[in-house]
């Protein structure tokens, strides 16, 4: 996994709520090599039935070229369990995430794959979507070690972050492999279990 | 004396192999399911020169990409081809039980896990899929995982999770005659909104979630995730056993009394608190129908369409406006009249025998005014309705019986509507183009979803049955 310590980008708002993950990717490009999925990204919310840019939306504006940082509202990327979500997003550039509120498998799944999914206050990140209206290409600056976000008005906030993941994420590191740094405390489950609930 | 606890601590505490200091916790996971979506987290597995550490606790079904119209592996798109022909390789590699297309116990793996008895009460369970959350209706904890973390599942039987918050939904009372699980999930939603649970695993209690069956309380914790919810879950009872036993996969013999010893202590425990309570009252309950774009967006069928000029604030308002304009629907109109192009019945939400019934219930007798399909959630269920001659009475009603699979609830198998087309589904999501670009979804039970299809418009099941 690439680690995340700090970015430095412009970041495009996303004003609705709930948006869900059939709209970060329809179902349809889900069954493509992850190569081919890039064009399923925002795709029915970007473009209209005729493939032509649907007008008013932020993702379409050139003035956020090379966002890499998006800002959404509550519960953003509910809905579906698709790690595609995330992918999608790696591939289109973004990195990291900033709501009030998140789906909570996405959330987790941003974490796997590099990405840094932020919680703010709603009033918080309602402002910073009004600046990046105001101000298209405005950047956002975060550093995960400090667990700082430099807002585009320049207000700093910080965010909390599980140590856990803020290790994970900063080092790059494997999962798999340190899950399996537990090996023994695993079998000793295993071993225990088979005692206790001998019919599974 | 330690502290009463709830369910969900229960069997969370159970499942701890390790408690790091900072708050993460690998989590014990005793059960996990795949389907055809599930191929390449294992080819990441093998990447790293891996193999299944429990081949013996996984089971898989193709679901997502089956055709519902023949049971064919050779499906014209060759990315859906490769998916199909991959969960069969794959298992068979990894020893992993598989319910494959031909075998009757094939099916959509939410509606295969609990038929086949492989969901429990008090285990842990999950599923790279959101709707992992029925599994709950056992009395176990289950939820849906991405794709990394099912590998690795795959990988180490285990998950590293922080330990979510805790959410208990009492309904007390009486459902009135024709009011289901789906109604009851959708009166949930409607009252706590799409992420009134996120964070949360959300116990259902009360006299009217006692009284519902194992097919109800399915439904009830499929759409747990519609909610926000971690994880849906109801206590093990009587319903529970009597559900299980017998089950291919659950205990036999000197087994089951052990089970049955262990599940009766599964319960939430008297006085033991949630960190949130809310509480519905079953008899205010009507049949649900949606009228926009989540699946928060929700009114009895007696209701009319909301006016986004009602909205308490700006933001409300324009994602009101924004879904009403999809949904085409105008502020004010009463939901009961709204006319319907096309029917789907199925998916792990509603696709198990009592939803066929009670569909059935609905269409004997009458006309199907527009396109219906009937897509059982699993051969068994498709074979045990047909010794019922419930496909009897579908077929001459005019409705499409169709093969087992996810079908219309995800489309991504081909069925799906044509754009502009008004859809009664009783699937999980009424997300734009969720059943096709450009569909409207609303979300209904399998007796209302019957009841527009023979009436050609949303009606009050009530008025067509007694």
């Amino acid at each position: 996994m690439d680690a995340f310590t700090t970015l430095k980008a412009v970041a495009v708002p996303i004003d609705q709520a709930n948006v869900d993950t059939d709209q970060i990717i329809p179902a349809r490009f889900l069954g493509r090599t992850r190569d081919r999925q890039v064009e399923g990204f925002f795709h029915d919310f970007r473009l209209d039935p005729n493939g032509r840019p649907r007008e008013g939306v932020t993702l379409n504006n050139p003035a956020y070229k090379g966002a890499r940082i998006m800002v959404g509202n509550t519960n953003f990327a509910c809905g579906s369990s698709r790690e595609n979500a995330v992918t999608t997003m790696v591939d289109n550039g973004f990195r990291a995430f900033i709501a009030p509120s998140f789906g909570d498998i996405f959330f987790n799944n941003c974490f796997q794959n590099g990405c840094l999914a932020i919680r703010l206050p709603a009033d918080r990140v309602a402002r910073m979507r009004v600046i990046l209206h105001e101000l298209p290409g405005a950047e956002i600056s975060i550093d995960l070690a400090k667990q700082t976000v430099v807002g585009p008005d320049g207000k700093t906030d910080s965010f909390e972050v599980d140590s856990f993941r803020k290790e994970m994420l900063l080092k790059g590191a494997d999962e798999v492999k340190i899950t399996l740094g537990y090996d023994a405390d695993i079998k000793r489950f295993e071993d225990r279990q088979r005692q206790e609930m001998p019919w599974l | 004396m330690t502290a009463p606890r709830t369910m969900f601590e229960k069997i969370w505490q159970r499942h701890v192999v390790v408690d790091r200091p900072d708050g993460y916790t690998l989590l014990y996971v005793d059960r996990h399911l795949m389907h055809d979506g599930s191929s390449p987290a294992y080819s990441r597995l093998k990447a790293r020169g891996m193999g299944l550490r429990r081949a013996d606790r996984a089971a898989a079904t193709p679901d997502h990409y089956v055709k519902t119209d023949s049971r064919t592996k050779d499906v014209p798109d060759p990315d859906h081809r490769r998916l199909l022909n991959d969960i069969t390789t794959n298992c068979n590699e990894a020893g992993v039980q598989l319910f494959d297309l031909g075998d009757v116990r094939q099916g959509i793996i939410h509606v295969v896990g609990p038929e086949q008895g492989l969901s429990q009460p008090g285990i842990t369970l999950v599923c790279g899929d959101s709707h992992t959350s029925t599994h709950g209706a056992l009395g176990a904890l289950a939820f849906g995982i991405g794709s990394s973390e099912v590998t690795h599942v795959m990988a180490t039987q285990c998950l590293w999770q922080r330990k979510p918050k805790s959410m208990r939904i009492t309904i007390d009372g009486t459902l009135s005659p024709h009011i289901t699980g789906k109604d009851v999930i959708l009166a949930i939603i409607g009252k706590i909104g799409a992420a009134g649970a996120v964070g949360h695993v959300m116990e259902y209690a009360g006299s009217a979630i006692r009284g519902l069956s194992m097919e109800g309380r399915l439904t009830l914790c499929n759409m747990s995730i519609e909610a926000g919810g971690r994880a849906g879950m109801v206590a093990p009872d009587e319903t529970t056993f009597n559900y299980l036993k017998g089950k291919p996969f659950a205990p036999k013999g000197e087994n089951w009394d052990k089970a049955m010893a262990f599940w009766k202590t599964v319960p939430t425990e008297d006085g033991a608190t949630f960190d949130r309570e809310v509480t519905l009252n079953a008899a205010e309950i009507a049949p649900m129908v949606t009228w926009g774009t989540s699946p928060e967006d929700v009114l009895s069928i007696n209701g009319r369409v909301p006016d986004p000029a009602s909205a308490p604030d700006p933001g409300k308002q324009e994602n009101m406006k924004r879904a009403l304009e999809y949904m085409d629907l105008k502020p004010g109109t009463p939901m009961d009249g709204v006319a319907v192009d096309r029917v789907f019945i199925g998916s792990c939400t509603n696709s198990r025998i009592e939803d066929l019934r009670a569909a059935a219930a609905v269409a004997k007798g009458r006309k199907a005014q527009i396109p219906a399909w009937v897509v059982a959630g699993s051969g068994l269920i498709k074979e045990q309705a047909e010794a019922e001659g419930l496909d009897k009475i579908f077929r001459e009603a005019g409705f499409d019986w169709r093969e087992p699979g996810c079908s219309m609830c995800i489309g991504v198998n081909g069925d799906v509507g044509v754009r502009g087309q008004r859809i009664a589904s009783t699937s999980n999501r009424n997300f734009v183009g969720r059943q096709g670009v450009g569909v409207r979804t609303h979300l209904v039970s399998p007796a209302m979803a019957a009841a527009a299809a023979v009436t050609g418009h949303f009606t009050d099941v009530r008025k067509l049955v007694g």
